[in-house]
């Protein structure tokens, strides 16, 4: 493998390595700021967990330290025709989420956050009885009580990192697809990064948005994170007439009760959540397992029984990075100058997807932002025995 | 010893011939089968109560198909036979049905899938109103429900199966109104030399062209299709075309039977992990499979037109030999010279294949000349237009990403009639060649799945508390 | 228009009485529920995308494109669906009230 002629592919002032919706809408920021970005992408852009993953675009749920981020993700997502140009079909047609009767504790649960996440403008209605019947008429028997974020949604995941990308080529991004990165350093007061085939890219800013193989690039600055790689177990029906609108899940302790589904216009309702399957980083392929799915089919039947009448047609999975803690790394690395992390959202990234990338090149651009960062420093994870034994880290 | 589990799936001529060598040599395998009666497509079965000869139903075929049906109903005690039962997944050794609303798991030792192949399909604009239907189907409608499609029907596309379907309509009864084949005389011609290869074969499709016109039926050869007419309310009423010279055609009907040839159903195989390849002949992915039917995973086999199309004769001796190599595997020495006379014989079937994609070829150049409003996805309604706007203004080069971006091959059939013609659409438009626009990757469920069927809440609810807090 | 499909054979079965839209018709035992809709109707289905009315296309369990709402609110796919006395059929969409608890 060589290291690359002296002659660089692309110099920029930010080299950004990972194509997913994180890296993209930063890619778009930056040129907004009139920063010179170059982004890279070992695939296509999207195409694996902000790609495949459920769609939810909600505030409710995300630890409370989440939302002020994720308030700044919401701004985007309410003019995204505007940001990128094209629809992504994000619809405001609220979150649900509900416990059933035999976690009745739950409820306060979901009342004290209610409470707490008003601090943060998130305003949520608790549900019970006759009033959570006539307001969400296909929830099952089994359910309690239901917690409305009537300002939270659902978009198309498909179609948003492609198009932050096309609208950041526009705005004068060079976009790099079918790159795979494998070294990255730092050369005096720039950054090389090099692919797989020996082009190499320079710029005195680098930003690390490569989802589950994010490590890979971060231990070779000696800051290691121990990710887990896992897919989503994702399913879909046939389309059905329209008729449920907010997007709708468990609140539960348990991970194969935490389903959940939306329907879209076109009428499919897309079902996600319950156990995660097995996701190979190496081949970049994840796999649904048939168990989880019947599992997840049965969950699904408890939530909305009326869903039973319905036929899936495809399963799909994706990769997602896993932290130790379940919170990204996000921010300017502690240990270089010039390098910023974002990666490891754990399943919940694409909600606050655009809030990362606008918030990631206020802090490349700036030097700082409103948004507090500390929970989610890179340093959290110094010292521990991470890096040494994930695999794909030793090369 | 422990006596291997062997499932087969697909009660046609392959699997019946698959499961008969393997209870010959002692094995009791599974016959797992979507449908009702055994037989496959070919040698479907009418209803009990039906009353037609087998000659009646499968004319030159008749001896053939009643060999098939009575050596399953010899077979019936030797097998574990499921009918009515879907295999939606496989995961490893383990394969995932449903039958009667109800959840079912085999593990194999070895599988061989004889899954059979449906019609390809190639669009027309107005081939999604009612009225149209596939070769496949409308031979079905015919066989085993003894129905036309229509009172006026047209048959349209290539491929033996286009003259044999609208001579079996003729010979019911029905009126035909005309047969439209895409393939230039000079192409059935030149591809003499492989029909040779099964003359009896050759001598009953130019015998069966011959009784069509004797019977008045207007045959045009070297046409192009240029639209099934209609409106959505009412259906077809007619179908538009370019004849041999270049003449626009136009006639009246009430139904469209359309088909190009046939495609393996694959997605099992791909579920299982199967390596494919392209084939330039034929300018689709097919499965890797050697002479004898090992795909590239150990213990899985492929045979019968789910792995080739090379016509129910040749699935018979494929499902054999596909059985022979099972044991082989297992250690158990199977009869070394039965199977290399199977695998000569196969070799005469390819040839006589090759000579029919000569003779018939798939019309991939119509892909190009699609106008924009002809819908190229049946089920999700997406337009050529569409297809080319995602490859033109989203870049998408690629199946699967044409797939996310555009909704081909999202819906219901999971890409059976879209996946071949999007493919040389994107190619086209995207100026590659179609082997680098890829294929769909299967996903489960093999067919639509119905979540009530699979665990019921009762289930899912004990489970999810024997789990214990995360 | 009346029926779709022609029968051309097979006569002399026993009846069964199917409704479809709320209206009775007859059929024959054996007959698959497409066979028994299209032999009096012109369709199965609306499509949900606007290109209008669909009656199938395959017949053998690929197209998927024959399955019907029973006015039970089930799905059923009528070419591989034999018909059985009594089976109630709806062309058109469920309202949006399919979803609700009954």
């Amino acid at each position: 493998m060589s290291t690359g002629a002296s002659n660089p592919v692309a110099v920029s002032d930010v080299v950004i390595v990972g194509g997913g919706i994180m890296g993209t809408s930063c890619a778009l920021f930056l040129r907004r700021r009139g920063l010179t970005v170059t982004l890279v992408e070992q695939g296509l852009v999207g195409q694996q967990a902000s790609g495949t993953n459920f769609g939810n675009v909600r505030r409710q749920g995300r630890p409370l330290m989440q939302l002020p981020l994720a308030n700044r993700a919401i701004a985007n997502w309410r003019r995204m025709k505007e940001l990128v140009g094209c629809d992504v079909e994000y619809l405001q047609v609220g979150h649900v989420r509900v416990c059933y009767r035999d976690r009745p504790e739950l409820v306060d649960e979901l009342e004290r956050y209610a409470r707490e996440a008003r601090t943060y403008d998130l305003e949520l209605d608790v549900l019970t009885g006759a009033a959570m019947r006539r307001q969400f008429p296909y929830l099952g028997k089994e359910v309690l009580a239901a917690s409305f974020s009537r300002n939270d949604g659902h978009a198309n995941p498909r179609l948003v990192s492609p198009a932050f990308a096309r609208a950041a080529q526009r705005a004068g991004a060079a976009v790099f697809e079918h790159t795979r990165i494998v070294n990255v350093e730092k050369d005096g007061t720039d950054f090389r990064v090099t692919s797989e085939d020996g082009r190499v890219f320079r710029a005195p800013v680098l930003a690390i948005t490569a989802g589950a193989w994010g490590n890979r690039l971060s231990a070779q600055f000696g800051e290691p994170v121990d990710l887990t790689a896992r897919g989503p177990t994702m399913c879909v029906s046939e389309p059905v007439p329209y008729s449920i609108y907010p997007s709708t899940g468990v609140f539960t302790p348990l991970e194969q009760e935490t389903v959940y589904f939306r329907q879209i216009p076109r009428g499919n309702v897309i079902i996600g959540g319950g156990t995660r399957g097995p996701a190979y980083p190496d081949l970049c392929r994840a796999y649904v397992r048939p168990e989880n799915t019947l599992r997840q089919l049965g969950q699904i039947q408890r939530l909305a029984p009326s869903l039973g009448r319905l036929n899936i047609i495809r399963v799909w999975s994706g990769i997602e990075g896993y932290t130790p803690d379940g919170q990204a790394v996000l921010g300017a690395s502690e240990q270089v100058s010039g390098l910023f992390y974002g990666f490891g959202f754990s399943g919940s990234g694409f909600q606050v997807g655009p809030g990362v990338g606008e918030t990631l090149a206020e802090l490349i651009h700036t030097g700082t932002t409103a948004i507090p960062l500390e929970a989610y420093r890179m340093s959290r994870f110094a010292g521990s025995p991470a890096g040494m034994r994930r695999e794909g880290l030793a090369r | 010893m422990v006596e291997p589990r062997v499932v087969v799936v697909g009660a046609g001529p392959a699997g019946v011939r698959c499961a008969e060598a393997l209870a010959s040599a002692g094995i009791r395998p599974t016959l797992v089968d979507e449908n009702r009666r055994d037989g496959g497509q070919i040698y479907r079965r009418q209803p009990e109560n039906f009353a037609r000869s087998y000659a009646k139903l499968y004319g030159t075929e008749a001896s053939r198909a009643a060999a098939i049906h009575s050596s399953f109903e010899k077979l019936r005690g030797q097998i574990d036979y499921l009918p009515q039962t879907l295999v939606w997944n496989i995961e490893g050794r383990n394969l995932y049905l449903v039958r009667d609303a109800r959840h079912i798991t085999l593990t194999f030792d070895a599988l061989v899938l004889a899954t059979g192949a449906t019609d390809r399909l190639m669009p027309v604009k107005g081939w999604n109103l009612s009225g149209t239907y596939s070769l496949g189907g409308a031979q079905v409608a015919l066989k085993s429900q003894a129905c036309a499609i229509g009172a006026d029907v047209v048959f349209a596309g290539t491929g033996a199966l286009l003259y044999l379907v609208a001579a079996q309509y003729q010979r019911a009864g029905a009126r035909v109104r005309a047969v439209l084949d895409t393939a230039p005389w000079s192409d059935r011609v030149g591809a003499l030399r492989d029909l040779f290869a099964v003359p009896a074969t050759l001598l009953k499709g130019l015998l069966l062209t011959f009784a069509l016109r004797r019977a008045g039926v207007p045959v045009y050869t070297g046409i192009e299709p240029l639209e099934i007419v209609g409106t959505g309310a009412k259906g077809v009423s007619g179908i538009s075309f370019k004849d041999s010279r270049g003449r626009t055609v136009d006639m009246e009907c009430d139904a469209v039977a359309l088909g190009y040839h046939l495609r393996p159903e694959t997605q099992l195989a791909d579920l299982a992990r199967c390596e494919f390849y392209f084939d330039p002949a034929t300018r689709q992915w097919l499965p890797q499979v050697d002479p004898d039917g090992r795909s590239s995973v150990a213990g899985v086999y492929l045979t019968g037109d789910g792995a080739r199309v090379r016509g129910a004769a040749a699935a018979e001796k494929s499902g054999e030999l596909a059985a022979l190599a099972v044991l082989q595997d297992l250690g158990r020495a199977p009869d070394l010279d039965a199977m290399r006379a199977l695998r000569r014989s196969l070799e005469t079937f390819d040839h006589f294949a090759r000579g029919l994609n000569q003779a018939f070829p798939w019309p991939s150049g119509q892909a190009a000349r699609l106008s924009d409003d002809t819908i190229v996805c049946r089920c999700e309604s997406v337009s050529v237009g569409e297809l080319r706007q995602v490859v033109q203004q989203a870049g998408a080069r690629e199946s699967n990403r044409a797939k996310a971006f555009s909704r081909v091959g999202m819906g219901r059939c999971q890409g059976r009639y879209c996946g071949h013609a999007a493919a040389e659409i994107i190619a086209h438009a995207a100026n590659v060649p179609i082997e680098k626009v890829g294929r769909l990757r299967a996903q489960a469920p093999v067919k639509p799945l119905h979540i009530a069927t699979v665990q019921n809440a009762d289930e899912a609810r004990s489970n999810a508390s024997v789990e214990g807090v995360r | 228009m009346g029926g779709r499909f022609v029968r051309v054979g097979e006569a002399g079965r026993r009846v069964i009485t199917l409704s479809v839209d709320g209206k009775p018709i007859q059929a024959y035992e054996g007959d698959t529920l497409l066979v028994a809709i299209l032999t009096s109707i012109g369709n199965l289905r609306t499509s949900e995308f606007g290109d209008g009315l669909r009656a199938g296309f395959c017949l053998m369990s690929a197209c998927q494109d024959c399955w019907v709402w029973t006015t039970h609110g089930e799905r059923l796919r009528a070419c591989s669906t034999v018909l059985t006395e009594g089976m109630t059929v709806s062309t058109q969409q469920p309202e949006g009230t399919w979803s609700n608890l009954e």
